[in-house]
Formats: structure tokens, sequence, C-alpha cells
């Protein structure tokens, strides 16, 4: 029995754990304001708020109920445009009229839901946090403008908002209604799940759940994102330990990663949406053993080295590039958990880079990513690690390529000798993300744009012609 | 003051189909198709399927009652295939079942056997073969022969656009439900509820008074639930009929975006000619439309891209012939446009085309020869009100466009990274149905005794503003709040013989019958003010609710009037009609007088490309629109920004792509891509011109869904010009949608791969047809 709450509502369903919390909002609990459009994430209209104590505080993160599991629900809650509603327009909701960010309206609640979401955050928002919000939100028919008016409106009113305790804040501002001041207490009420015993691990289900849900809603269970074990983000004297059930968010949100890495916000944020941002773990990412996925090629090039464990409490490290040994193919037993990813933090001769291009450029699936890592003596490279996605079946480790530079000065010279070994390492197919020449053509372009980054008098775009 | 529907839909309180409540005993059909494009059944294995537990019925072409027959304009489209399958995703059966899961379960155990036929998705091989789905059609004017001879300039060229996906975020679906003496009520998410009840009627084999449909609103439409929505309609309705009990169905999106069609892709071939001084003497067309494996719309979009083919131009001598193609894609449809944008990308390529082998800019081009008033179109209306110079001058004023040009020359001087283009795109859209007798709509009103108002039409509202424009039209013609006014359902039996709302005349038609409606009941109204009040009908007029007489307010109210009338036996209700003067058109001769007037604009857009990595970002769109006297300039400028958007998308990211199978490889949302937040341009400027309005414009507001649309299209250009500033010798291509991919191939030359070393070969193949995603 699966209990968590509903808007104002505790609901306790029977359901099969691998329900996705649409279907019951939907069609059990007769909420119709949650739309579906593409039940694959990608769209918005399914967007629900889920709050949960984190630390003894009621944290809330937009999330598409499309993908989400009932079993990942359990004693936490789930807020609808229902749940949001009050006698009086909200001020989002306000906004939403006032700015005519509504046209068929079938959009909206998502939109709604979205920027609700982003007014509850602990950070200010801004006009910036505002649109980022919607992100994951598709309209086709107000074009947006009239949508990023109702978030700047929402932003105007909201500025002066208390970041340490926004839920209180909010119902004082008439953005929630009364009853969620409660709600923290009605969630400690909630007797934990017991420990699942399932032989399909669930992180957020954002690639489970894609085009799969029939089966999945029979699965047997095993949710992860909850495990403390697997949770939070710790430097280890010059090593970083990412937990297995971290989600994009979580990487975005730590202090060690923003100290370490200056360019996080710009790169993680090409990664899908904030709902999915929300939802979608480092784990689950290196263990669905996509060709793209970018977490994965970020960590390739970092140096990340995974800690596996087995039932009995084995663990077993194994360095990423040797994870994948074929098309989603991992040297991974069934039942071994992806507990955390290490990496050695960079120093101040490190230079990293992530590059994806995709055919949209937020919210989209690369047709090539890659990642670089190098260390520099002076003027010259003594370490470099360069990962591709997209270009084989596998995500791969641009190993002969990385070699063609260590040891040499870095140097467009340099450059122009290991870029034809990086076509040699790739093997790209030509699909729905583009033809295999454009894919060959983006990496080379996409290695270049690295050391353009980074060093932008050195390697100007004319030295590559 | 908030009127209509957004109070509901912030609220999530809105009505959309699948948010009917299912009444007890609901089942659920789903339509089910076999992995091929083109071939001949020879059996369809149900037996598994139909013993699955839950599963009520599996329903074939044979267990139809009435005709197999969906065709709107050509009898050509079966609802289910009998004997030959004629595109990926048409669907040859319909399983009933309990619930949809069940239904779906069940769709996996159906087996189909075939024989594979010939596969055409290509529209030109479908011309070759005389795979036609009506005879060609030419426009002319002028005699464009003999005028090469006269051009100082003649360039030749090709011009494709890509398809379209409507991605509607509220899918296709309907729920029927049988009511008595072998009716059914059917709940559409329709555009054209009338085409759904004939088509209904005649699959089941009843007259249309048995069938009922109803429209509370749509979660989007842009043209694909215009006439595609029948056949998920049909389908529900079939499954209710057999069964006797209530059916819903509700298209899964991939379901949604595999079975039904999408705007027309184009391949088209050209041909310019210019006199010294930059004036187009000659212009000849030939389109060849991919109208996919039935006629469904196609041959009036085929029709709306002649009547666009030269835009806001004025062309002397014109040989434009559209070639309506049939392939094996699904139907191709209405879409926002309806073949006017397909037809205007051809001659402003034919433009650039010139402009780049001349060394001018395509503006100048573009402004010497924007049409003025008294021109000629080719076919044959002469154009009056002519608004193209006037919008394009008020841009210029505005905008400054030689200031534009020059910040864009400055930024490409001092960018190394980022290139940057701008074009002009103007906008001529004529406003009526190209078919002549469509060009009508009905009304009806009550006024309740309690002085609330009740509205009745067939305008469908879609997210476009008509149920807006129809309180203010309603409110102001008895002159009291639009909070009195409801516009109700769109019913076939309130409101009948309807025509779709589309061809952006929806407010135009619906809005002059209300006025009509209205009209007669308030005439009716002041006659009886006159008597109660002993004064001249003629004096008496209706003003915020209070009656006057010869200007001042006398104590009657409106309410008061009301219940007055009804007891007095004043009729309070009217159903009036509306027909659309003027228009005319002769196919014969294709010459005619087809629109009650065009829609002028002028757009400025601004695009930036990354050179490294051939990404791009719209920087600015400016433009000037012709709205006329705008009725509600909130829903106006909604349109026009909205409209914008998805022509933009149309010309850069949204790429519809079909393999030589003639399967959809861009069948989800995670391979088909629409604009985002982050997509739209940073800037949007929207100008309205002045002018009085056109009297054949609802309250002389000028029709607005489709006509920015083509805005969009000055996108494809801006990028192309960005592109040829970074490598001047880029081939010129004008295949649309100019996607990344197709900038970073036009920037650099295909790295070399050099077999030499051990490349690890990928094991290819292995997701050649499985496209994976994250
Ligand atoms: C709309 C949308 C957009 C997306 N955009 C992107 C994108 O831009 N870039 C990108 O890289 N990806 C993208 N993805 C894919 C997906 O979000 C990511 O791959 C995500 O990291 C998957 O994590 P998850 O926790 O949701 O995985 P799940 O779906 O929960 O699981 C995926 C796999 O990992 C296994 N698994 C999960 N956790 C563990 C664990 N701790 N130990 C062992 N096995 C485990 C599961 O059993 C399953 O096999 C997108 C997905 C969607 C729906
Ligand atoms: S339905 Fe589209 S994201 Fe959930
Ligand atoms: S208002 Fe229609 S999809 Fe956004």
């Amino acid at each position: 029995m699966i209990r968590f709450l509903l808007d104002d509502r505790l609901v306790e369903t029977a359901r099969p754990a691998g329900t996705v919390v649409l279907d019951v909002i939907r069609y059990d609990e007769a909420r119709t304001g949650t739309k579906i459009g593409c039940r694959e994430g990608d769209c918005g209209a399914c967007t629900v708020l889920v709050g949960e104590l984190r630390e003894g505080r009621l944290e809330y993160r937009s999330m598409t109920s499309c993908l989400l599991a009932l079993a990942s629900v359990h004693g936490k809650h789930v807020v609808t445009v229902e749940g949001l509603t009050m006698p009086g327009l909200s001020p989002v909701q306000r906004a939403m009229v006032d700015a005519h960010g509504t046209q068929c309206g079938f959009c909206t609640p998502g939109f709604v839901v979205s920027l609700t979401g982003c007014c509850l955050s602990r950070e200010p928002v801004t006009a910036t946090s505002a649109v980022r919000a919607i992100d994951g939100n598709i309209c086709r028919c107000t074009g947006y403008h009239s949508i990023v008016r109702a978030a700047h409106q929402v932003v105007e009113r909201l500025a002066r908002k208390d970041i340490a305790d926004p839920v209180a804040w909010s119902v004082a501002h008439g953005l929630l209604p009364d009853w969620f001041l409660g709600v923290a207490d009605r969630l400690r009420a909630i007797a934990p799940a017991p420990s699942a015993s399932g032989t399909t691990d669930l992180g957020g289900g954002t690639d489970l759940y894609v085009q799969r849900h029939d089966t999945m809603t029979h699965a047997d269970l095993r949710p992860r994102a909850d495990d403390p074990a697997l949770r939070g983000i710790r430097q280890e004297g010059d090593e970083c330990v990412v937990g297995g059930a971290c989600v994009v968010t979580d990487l975005l949100e730590s202090p060690i990663l923003r100290a370490h890495f200056p360019r996080l916000e710009p790169h993680l944020l090409l990664v899908s949406s904030t709902p999915i941002r929300n939802m979608g773990t480092v784990a689950g990412n290196f263990v669905n053993a996509s060709p793209i996925g970018d977490l994965t090629a970020i960590f390739l090039a970092l140096g990340g080295v995974l800690t596996l464990r087995d039932p009995s409490g084995a663990g077993r490290t194994l360095p990423l590039e040797r994870f994948f040994t074929g098309y989603r193919q991992l040297a991974r037993r069934a039942d071994e958990v992806v507990e955390s990813v290490r990496f050695p933090l960079p120093g101040p001769q490190t230079h990293f880079g992530f590059e994806k291009v995709s055919k949209r450029t937020y919210l989209d699936i690369a047709s090539v990513n890659t990642a670089a890592r190098i260390e520099l003596d002076g003027d010259r490279i003594v370490a470099a690690r360069l990962s591709a996605g997209g270009v084989a079946p596998v995500p791969l480790l641009l190993g002969a390529t990385a070699s063609a530079l260590i040891g040499r000065p870095l140097s467009p010279a340099t450059l122009r000798d290991a870029l034809p070994i990086a076509q040699r390492e790739i093997a790209p197919i030509s699909d729905a993300r583009g033809s295999s020449e454009y894919k060959r053509l983006l990496l080379q372009q996409l290695l270049r744009a690295h050391f353009l980054t980074w060093f932008p008098e050195r390697f100007a775009p004319e030295s590559f012609a | 003051m908030t009127l209509g529907d957004p109070i509901g839909h912030v609220t999530g309180a809105s009505l959309y189909l699948d948010d009917l409540r299912p009444l007890a005993g609901t089942l659920h059909a789903l339509a089910c198709d076999a992995p091929t494009a083109h071939a001949r059944l020879r059996r369809v294995e149900v037996a598994s399927a139909a013993a699955l537990p839950g599963v009520v019925r599996v329903i074939l072409a044979a267990d139809i009652p009435g005709e197999n027959q969906i065709g709107g304009i050509v009898p050509d489209e079966p609802l289910l295939a009998s004997d030959v399958i004629h595109f990926w995703g048409m669907p040859v059966a319909i399983v009933v079942a309990e619930s949809e899961e069940i239904a779906r379960a069940a769709r996996a155990l159906i087996v189909y056997e075939y024989d594979e036929l010939e596969v055409i998705t290509d529209p030109r091989v479908a011309r070759e073969r005389g795979e036609l789905i009506v005879p060609p059609r030419t426009f002319r004017i002028g005699d464009v022969d003999a005028a090469w001879a006269q051009c100082r300039h003649v360039f030749e060229g090709r011009a494709d656009t890509n398809g379209q996906e409507h991605l509607y975020i509220e899918t296709q679906g309907a729920y029927a439900v049988p009511t008595e003496q072998g009716g059914l009520r059917v709940s559409s998410s329709t555009q054209g509820p009338t085409a759904v009840q004939r088509t209904i009627a005649r699959v089941l084999g009843v007259p249309m008074h048995r069938i009922e449909v109803d429209v509370t609103r749509l979660g989007g439409g842009f043209g694909g639930k215009e006439d595609q929505a029948s056949a998920w309609a049909a389908i529900a309705a079939l499954a209710s009929h057999l069964t006797g009990r209530p059916v819903k169905l509700s298209l899964h999106r991939m379901d949604d975006m595999r079975m039904t069609g999408k705007r027309h892709p184009y391949s088209s071939d050209f041909r310019i000619g210019l006199s010294e001084d930059l004036r187009i003497l000659a212009y000849e067309a030939v389109f060849h439309q991919n109208a996919g494996a039935a006629a469904d719309l196609s041959p009036a979009v085929l029709e709306r891209t002649l009547f666009h083919a030269t835009n806001s131009y004025f062309v002397p001598n014109v040989r434009a012939t559209a070639w309506s193609c049939r392939t094996h894609l699904p139907p191709n449809t209405a879409f926002r446009g309806f073949g006017g944008p397909q037809g205007m990308f051809v001659i402003e390529s034919a433009i650039a085309l010139a402009a780049a082998r001349l060394g001018v800019p395509a503006r100048a081009i573009q402004e010497r020869n924007l049409l003025a008033e008294g021109d000629t179109f080719p076919y044959g209306q002469v154009a009056t009100r002519v608004h193209a110079r006037a919008t394009w001058q008020h841009a210029d004023r505005a905008f400054d466009l030689a200031r534009m040009e020059q910040e864009v020359a400055a930024f490409n001087a001092g960018s190394r990274t980022h290139v940057r283009g701008m074009a002009l795109m103007p906008i001529c859209f004529g406003i009526s149905f190209t078919n002549t007798p469509m060009n009508q709509a009905r009304a009806l009103v009550h006024v309740y005794q309690d002085g609330s108002v009740g509205v009745s039409t067939g305008a469908v509202e879609m997210g476009q503003g008509v149920n807006r424009k129809l309180v203010q039209i309603a409110a102001s013609a008895f002159s009291i709040a639009p909070e009195r006014v409801r516009i109700e359902t769109t019913n076939t039996t309130r409101v009948a013989n309807t025509s779709p709302s589309a061809a952006s005349a929806t407010a135009d038609l619906n809005g002059k019958a209300l006025e009509l409606a209205c009209d007669a009941v308030r005439l009716r109204l002041r006659e009886k003010a006159a008597r109660m009040l002993g004064a001249d009908w003629q004096q008496v007029s209706l003003v915020d609710e209070v009656v006057h007489v010869g200007g001042v307010p006398t104590d009657l109210g409106w309410k008061a009037l009301v219940h007055a009338a009804q007891w007095d036996r004043v009729n309070l209700s009217e159903s009036a009609h509306y027909a659309t003067p003027e228009i005319h058109f002769d196919k014969a001769t294709e010459k005619g007088h087809p629109f009650a007037y065009h829609v002028y604009g002028t757009a400025a857009v601004v695009a930036t490309v990354d050179r490294v990595r051939g990404t791009y970002v719209l920087d600015s769109v400016r433009l000037v629109h012709d709205f006329g006297q705008t009725l509600d300039a909130a829903v106006d400028l909604g349109q026009v920004e909205g409209g914008l958007v998805q022509g933009l998308g149309w010309m850069t990211l949204e790429e519809v792509v079909y393999d030589e199978r003639g399967r959809l490889r861009s069948n989800a949302l995670s391979t088909y891509k629409v604009p985002d937040v982050h997509s739209v341009p940073r800037e949007l400027v929207v100008e309205a011109l002045a002018t009085d309005g056109h009297p054949l414009a609802i309250r002389r507001g000028k029709a607005v869904g489709e006509p920015p649309l083509m805005y969009g299209i000055g996108a494809y250009f801006a990028i192309q010009n960005a592109v040829r500033a970074a490598r001047p010798d880029a081939v010129l291509v004008f295949d649309a949608p100019f996607t990344p991919e197709k900038v970073l191939m036009a920037l650099y030359d295909a790295p070399e791969v050099s077999p030499v070393g051990d490349a690890p070969r990928g094991s290819s193949g292995t997701s050649a047809s499985a496209v994976p995603r994250g």
C-alpha cells in the first residue's frame, strides 16, 4: 500500500508500485488539471511538484508525473494545479491571465506548476531562474513571449521572498493555500515504505519509463533514489565522491562542484530540463548505457571511477570507461548497484569543458557531445582525457586522441595533428539526430571548441581553417 | 475583467476531451496498424487478441455497417484497410477493450500477413509514375514564354520545404455515447464538427440526424483537426455502435504522430526573370506537393499554394503549375497557412538566388516589386486596399532597416566566432475559404428571461480566442456586461451544416452571423421598449444596460426590458445565417475574386550563427502587421506571436523524417523538436499598421490566425545570409528547415577519414531502426 499526500488529501493506493503518478491523479483521483501531452517527459503538461522532507525541511521540486512511479512518492507530497487553486487566483495564475500567457490552455497548468515550483525554491527568484523553471514546458500556441512576460510579473511580485522558509512565506503571500502549513507534520506521520527488494533498480525513471509504461507498471521495482548510502556529494582529500542517486539538480546546487567548476551551470543546463534534472540520477545515466548520455561524457573525461556494490555488501571499483562493453551492454552484474562515482577534483592547471550540440539547444538529446579535461605544465599538455558521445555504439573515451596531445605544446598545430586521430576512433551511424558525416564534422568542431573556449586568443577559429 | 477561458485554464478547470468523466461501462478503442507503408494484405489474424480477457471486440473493415470511406473532397480513403495498406500507420483493425492497457496488450497480439509493394515517398517520383491525387492545375497571367526574352537576368533553381507536425499538445480523440433510437452523441476534439458528423453517418450508414457532435474546446488544432479528427471520431462511433457501449479513444502521442498527416512537404522548381532595374518580369513555378496516400484536403491546399505563389509581389507574367502527388506517407492535411507558406518560400528562394547572383541585397528586389493598388493577381482578382508597401515603409521607419544592416555588418567585422545575417519577409495572405461555398456560417443566440445570454455558433475554440471575440460581439450588440454572455459548446444539433474552424475566417464568418442574430433580437427589444415608453423605436437605444430614448437614459434597465419582453411574447432567440458577399471563383478559367480581402505585413529577422558549432540563435524579429481595427488587441498579438514561432520552427528545428520504407523516424517529442522557451527570438517587436480595416472583416478587425506564420520564412534567409557572410562560396541551397546540421555542413567541408589504424568499428546497424534516446 503506497501512501502519499495528493494536494490536501491522503491517498492510499493498492495500485502496482510501478504505476505512473499521472494516471492515479487523473483517472483514480479525477484531478484532470494535470494534462497528458507525450507521456515521455518531453512536454511538461503533466508537471507536478513533489515535496519531501530533507533534513527536516520541506522541499519541493517539479517533476513530470508521466515518468514518476508511485514507488517514488511514498511519504511525499504531490501537488497538482488543483492544489494550488484557491478562491482567488494565486499571483502565478493571475500573471498568466494578465499577460495572456494562455491560449488553448492545454499546456497552462504545467506552466503554472513549474513557475510555482520556482517560487518555492530556496533560491531567490530572478528573471533567469523563472524562465529556467519553464524550460521543460512546451507550448505550441503562444510562442512563449506572453508566458515570459507572465514570469517577469511573478518575479516582480516575489522579489522579497524569504528563502529561509519559502513555504510559510508563500502561504502568507497568497501563493499557496494555508493547509500547506500542516503538510510537513502530515508527511512525518506516514510510515516509511518497507524496504523494497525488487529486481529492477529505479532511479528517477526518466529512462526506464520512456516508451515502456506498460511493462514498467508491473515491474518488480527497487527504488534507489531515496537510499541515503547513494545520496550526497562530498569531498575526500583531492577527490570528489558523488552518490549514484544524486540528480542533476543536486550537482547544480553542490557547493563543492560550484567551487571547482566555474561553468557548471551552463554545462548542466544543457542536460534535459528542470523537471527531468530533478528526477534523473547520475547512476541512471551510466546504467542506461546510452551512447550519448551527457553525464556519462562528463564523468568519463573527469576520470570517474565507479563504486559498485552487490547485495552481500561487497563492493568493487571500476573506471567508468571500462563499464561500457558494447551497445547497451555493461560490465555490471544485474544485482550490483552503482553506489557512487569518484573523480580527482581539478587543480589550478586543469581545464575542463563540456560541449553538446543537438537540433534544439535545450531539452534535446545530443547529436554529438564531448567533455575534455587537460592539465598543463606551463605551455605543455601533461594530461588529457577526451570523451565523445553519439559517435559509436558506446560512450567513448578518445584514448589515442588524448595520447596525441600529451607531452605536446599547447598549440593549434598540436590540435591539428590530433584531430584526424579522433576521426579514426569513432564510427558514427546516420539516424534521426544526424548523418554520420555530420557527426564526424561536428565532433571535430566540438573538440576545437574546447580549446577555443579555454584559450580564445591562441585557438582563434581561423586557426581551424 | 477577464473574458472567456483563461481562469479555467490557469486553475486546471477547463475541460478537454480526455477530461470528460467516463460513464460506467465505458470501453476504450485502439487503432491497430501493420509495420509497412505499402502492402497487399493477405490475412489479419485477430483470434488471440480477441481472446485476451477484457477485450470486448476486434473490428475489421468487413464489420463496417455503412461505407468504409472517410475521404472528404475525394472518396479515396478507407477508414480501415481491407485489401491494401497505403501508408505506415493506416488503421487495419480496432481493438475495443475494458481498458487502454488491455487494448494495447491485445494490439501486440494481432498478426498481419501481407506482401510488400513498392513504397514511394518522393513526390517527384510519384509524378513520374502518374500517381496523382487530382489533375494538375495552372494559374497564369500575361505571357510568360514571351516574357523571358525581355528579361535582362533569368535564374532557375529548386526549392524544397519539409513537412511539419502539428503537435497540438492535446492529441486527437473522441468519446462516443449511445443515446436512444440508434443515436450517438460524440464528443470530439475537432475543428470540423459537421465533417465528423457526416463521416460517422457515412461509416455507420445512418442519417446525419442520428449523430450529435459536441465540441467544448481543443488543446490546439492548427489545421490538424480540421479533416483528420474525423477518422478517430468514426472509430469511436463505430466501436460504440457495434458494442452498444460508450467508447473512448484518446491517441497516444506516438500513435498520433505516426498515424496522422502533417503539413505537406513540397519540392518545387522555379525560374525568375528580372529587368535591368530589378523588376520581376516573369516567374514560373512547378510545385510538387507530397499529398501522402489519400486526398484529404490536399486539392484545397494545392490551390492555396497557387494563390500565394507570388506572395506580396506584382509579377506581370506568371505561370504556376501544381501537382498533387500520391505517395505512401500518411495523408497530409491542413496546417496553418494551408499551402500558402510553401508557395511563398519558393518565390522568396527565387529572389534570394537572383540577389546572390546579381550581388544585390534581396531586399532591393523585394521592395522594388511590392504590390500596388490596382495590380492584378495571377488569379484575376484586382488588389484593393493594398498595404504591402505601407507595412514595408512603416518597418523601414520604425526599425531603420539600413541601420539594422549596418549593425549586422559591424557585428560580423568584429566577431571571429559568430556571424550574423538578416532578412526581410513581406507577406500577403488572402482571407476566405478558397472553396467559395464554404464561406457561410450560422449563429444561434438566446436572451434568457433573466437577461443572461447564451450563444452558439459553428466556431470551435482552440486557443485562437474566438470565444472571447464572440463574447465581445454579443455584449456590445446588446450593450451589456460581458459576464452576461456565455459561449456554449459547438454542437451540431444547435448549429448545423457548419464549415470547419479554419482559413482564419472563423471569427469573421461566425462573428458576422452572430451580429445578425443579435441585431434581430435587439430590434425586437427596442420595439418593445418603445411600446413601454411610448417612444418611437428608432429613438430607442441600449447603452450600458439602460434603455435610452433620444440619447437620454430612462429608468428602464436591460433586465426589466428582457423580462417584460418575455411576458409580452417577444421572441428572444434568433438563428442567423451569414454568407460572405462578393467572392467567386471559376476553376475552369482559374480566374475570379476568391478572397474577401488580403492581410499584409513585413518582418525583419536577424539570426546569429556560431561558426564553430553550426548552431544559431534568432536575435530578433521586428514586424509590422496589418490588423485592421483590431477587435481584441491581446488576442491578436497572441496570434501573431504564436503563428510566427510556428513558422520559425518550421524553418529551423522542426524536421519530419521518414525513412525510405515510409516509416516515420521523428515519431515522438524526443525526436521531433518544436520551439521551446529558449529557441524563440530574443527580441520580438510587433507594430500595428494604422488603417481603417476592411468592411468584410468582423468589425473591421482583420483575420489574424494564419498570416503571421509566414513571417517565419524570413528565418531561413537570415540564417542563409549569415552562412554566406561566413563562407561567401557556400553553395546556395533552398531546402528548409535550416537545421544546425545543414548550417555546419554548409560552413565546412567534411573531415577526411584516413582508414589507417585500428579504428573500432561500431556494431553498426544495432540502432539503425531504433533511435536510442539519452
Ligand atoms: C525528456 C527527457 C530528456 C532527457 N534529456 C537528457 C539529456 O539531455 N542528456 C542525457 O544525458 N540524458 C537525458 N535524458 C535521459 C535521462 O534523463 C538520463 O539518462 C538520466 O540520468 C537517467 O536517470 P534515472 O535515474 O532517471 O534513470 P532510471 O530510468 O531510473 O534508470 C535507468 C537505468 O539505470 C538503472 N539504475 C538506476 N539507478 C541505479 C543505481 N543506483 N544502480 C544501478 N542501476 C541503476 C535502472 O535500472 C535502469 O536500467 C532525458 C530523459 C528525458 C525523459
Ligand atoms: S506528458 Fe509530456 S511530460 Fe509528461
Ligand atoms: S496555450 Fe496551447 S499549448 Fe500552450
